[in-house]
């Protein structure tokens, strides 16, 4: 064709060099992802952890722990924090037990979803989720704020025989973590691994870990797991929390 | 010259028979797991154990659904695709094996780590990182054998490498950009590991890996089956040769922005969703120009339709495949999505594209590919039987999860006369019971229909034995 005086296409000239139409595959399909995911490490607004109280004041939506403050000081309301060792025994159980493809964790800012569900989630407020547990289908309710809404007894005869307590659900039954114990040694493991990708545990809280779980059965973990959801942030009336 | 002697086809072969064991494999959990949902005392049957309950065995559906059956389709069709469009032997047949074998032990492994609760957690992405690392060699191994076969091709007979050829490497470059971004975590111990990403980050990764799983894995990979399929079980030219290559790199460029639209109004910045919908809505123009492209094909031979079963597989997948990407991107506007998100709607929407757009032109694929192969005809009765009892199957689990997910979205942002919620969220669970009944039925003739398949290809190879060994 070239010696016919008309100039190959690019098309054409690929698709007769196949290391060269790898490279312009690779190049098509990379632009995407970069301009879809590298702001959110870039840009400090996608993960927003301070807001301006209504006296002006900026306030973090993070919990501000101070030095020799152990986990169990944090009060409710605090901000967002790592999980206890047995609330994360607990989320290893919700990952294990695949809780996320029934129920999410993340409530949308309609007015349906905040009469249900509580006010909409934060990008702050799954900060410290490794994976992220926000699900992508309903077959049971959001759970992103459960925590607190019912009482541990509640909970514990719903996770042993879910009809026994709301008969039209479809759950299955998760007697099974009531005879299994948490590993405290696990545990431990599980946290300085979390703590090398950002979630900021202390020494402290790594050691102390295994006294913390000692004796507890999975069902404390999963029930301390739920109780923690969607409290740690209080909410207030008249500050603009996203934008 | 036989083509068993010109080709390594043995490989083809068995990737072929191991993706119909793995349909079988894939739907019947898919409609125990359906019944589950309907029936909840499946999920224990009265014991106490964990290991068939909906949690469990979901992620080893999903897992064997795309990667079990829908790798083993396309590892199948590209290895032979590759090398006939070619005219060359496959690069290294020791090594589609080494594929072969490694992809095989993944599916083993995730049969046993799945139902144990060995998970990341993330969708379609389950598997554990040693698996992961298993999953990368053997992709690597597709990818590189693949694109050797194309390179020793005799340019003076093929100069030009055919449009199949293409949308399998995009799918291969992109799927090890997804796997490998998607899985970066670290280990806490042999069978566990965390992220390393976290919330808002880790979620629109996922996506970004969740929705081009499908618009790579299930949409550009089965493109190529496609692509030589159609036009080969037609004896016709593709319809047309431009509108393959401006569809072949809009996918390219388009479908990768795609997955933020599963996360609008979520915490990620609306930026990022509204941008995910607007590409979605854009779409469907490649979408439809590869869907017409190869209905068109058949333009002056409708009629073989009539007596063509294989053939008829092959265009009832690429309606459908119009059909749910049609429905994607209205799905994806925005209003419809905060009705559409979080319901059955989703579970359909999946469901009309891996059972009416990839189980039927795999299907296709793979009985054009054993008749090649083995030189002998299928059963047309079965291959009768199957093309309908999928069909139906397929219809009647679309429909149950239109109407259960529409009255889902309805019923949960429903008010009273009071201004207060209409129903309690358990109220939209039980209204659900009748469609999941129906989404079973539907799910369970799919099952029938995939039996009938390995049915006949079984006793299909079994009566070319004789042939076979008189022919070579």
């Amino acid at each position: 064709m070239a010696n016919k005086n008309v100039r190959e296409s690019l098309q054409v000239k690929l698709e007769k060099n196949i290391f060269g139409m790898y490279l312009f595959m690779a190049l098509s399909v990379s632009l995407a992802g970069i301009v879809e995911i590298v702001p959110l490490f870039t840009n400090p607004e996608a993960i927003k952890d301070e807001v301006i109280a209504t006296d002006g004041s900026t306030k973090s939506l993070l919990w501000l722990r101070s030095e020799g403050q152990a986990l169990s000081d944090w009060k409710p309301g605090d901000g967002v924090r790592p999980l206890t060792a047995l609330e994360l025994a607990g989320r290893d159980i919700y990952q294990r037990e695949g809780c996320y493809l029934c129920h999410s964790q993340m409530i949308r800012p309609f007015r349906d979803e905040k009469e249900r569900y509580g006010h909409f989630s934060l990008a702050v407020e799954s900060k410290y989720d490794h994976p992220f547990q926000w699900g992508s289908k309903r077959t049971g309710p959001d759970l992103a704020r459960v925590g607190g809404k019912y009482s541990d007894e509640w909970h514990i005869l719903h996770l042993r025989h879910p009809q026994a307590v709301v008969p039209e659900s479809v759950m299955p039954k998760y007697r099974f973590l009531e005879s299994a114990l948490v590993d405290g040694k696990t545990i431990a493991t599980h946290m300085s691994g979390l703590s090398k990708v950002g979630v900021p545990y202390t020494q402290a809280d790594i050691t102390q870990a295994p006294a913390t779980v000692e004796g507890k059965s999975e069902m404390d973990a999963m029930v301390a797991y739920l109780q923690s959801l969607g409290n740690m942030i209080k909410f207030e009336n008249g500050v603009t929390y996203r934008e | 010259m036989n083509l068993t002697e010109k080709y390594d086809l043995d490989v083809v072969k068995w990737f072929a028979i191991m993706a119909s064991v793995y349909l079988v494999v894939g739907t019947l959990l898919g409609v125990y797991i359906a019944f589950e949902l309907a029936f909840p005392f499946l999920n224990d049957l009265g014991t106490d154990l964990p290991y068939f309950q909906f949690g469990r065995l979901r992620p080893l559906h999903t897992n064997a659904v795309i990667f079990a059956f829908g790798g083993s389709a396309l590892m199948a069709s590209a290895f032979y695709i590759v090398q006939r469009t070619n005219q060359t032997r496959l690069w290294s047949n020791k090594m589609a094996w080494f594929t072969f074998w490694s992809w095989n032990t993944v599916i083993v492994l995730a049969v046993i780590t799945l139902p144990l609760g060995l998970t990341q957690s993330k969708e379609y992405a389950e598997l554990e990182w040693p698996i992961d690392i298993l999953i990368t060699l053997s992709w690597a191994t597709y990818l590189y054998n693949f694109i050797m076969t194309i390179h020793i091709r005799d340019r003076n007979k093929v100069p030009h490498v055919y449009v199949a050829n293409w949308f399998f490497m995009g799918m291969m470059v992109m799927v090890t950009y997804l796997h490998v971004v998607n899985n970066l975590s670290i280990p806490v111990s042999a069978f566990k590991s965390y992220s390393i990403f976290s919330g808002v980050q880790d979620a629109m990764i996922q996506w970004w890996w969740g929705h081009n799983a499908v618009g790579f894995f299930l949409t550009a990979g089965f493109l190529g089956i496609m692509y030589y399929f159609v036009p080969k079980q037609a004896q016709r030219p593709v319809y047309s040769y431009r509108l393959s290559v401006i569809h072949f790199w809009a996918l390219m460029f388009g479908y990768v922005w795609l997955g933020a639209h599963h996360l609008q109004y979520t915490a990620l910045p609306d930026w990022a969703g509204s941008l995910g919908a607007t590409i979605s809505l854009a779409m469907i123009i490649p979408s439809w120009g590869g869907a017409l492209n190869g209905i068109l094909t058949l333009s002056g031979a409708w009629d073989r339709l009539r007596e063509d079963y294989i053939l008829r597989f092959l265009i009832m997948s690429l309606a459908f495949y119009a059909m749910s990407t049609f429905e994607g991107p209205v799905m994806a506007a925005k209003t419809v999505n905060a009705l559409s998100h979080y319901t059955d709607w989703t579970i359909g929407h999946v469901h009309s594209g891996a059972l009416g757009w990839n189980i039927m032109v795999a299907a296709g694929a793979m009985y054009h590919m054993i008749e090649k192969i083995y030189n002998v005809k299928m059963s047309q009765k079965l291959l009768g039987i199957h093309f309908w009892v999928h069909t139906i199957g397929t219809v009647v689990y679309i429909v149950a999860m239109w109407i259960s997910g529409i009255m889902q979205g309805l019923m949960w942002r429903a008010y009273d006369e009071y201004g207060t919620l209409a129903y309690t969220f358990a109220e939209s669970v039980s209204a659900m019971h009748p469609y999941y009944v129906m989404r079973a039925a539907g799910g369970a003739l799919v099952l029938v229909g995939a039996i009938i398949m390995l049915i006949n290809i079984v006793t299909t190879i079994r009566r070319s034995g004789a042939g076979q060994t008189a022919n070579a």
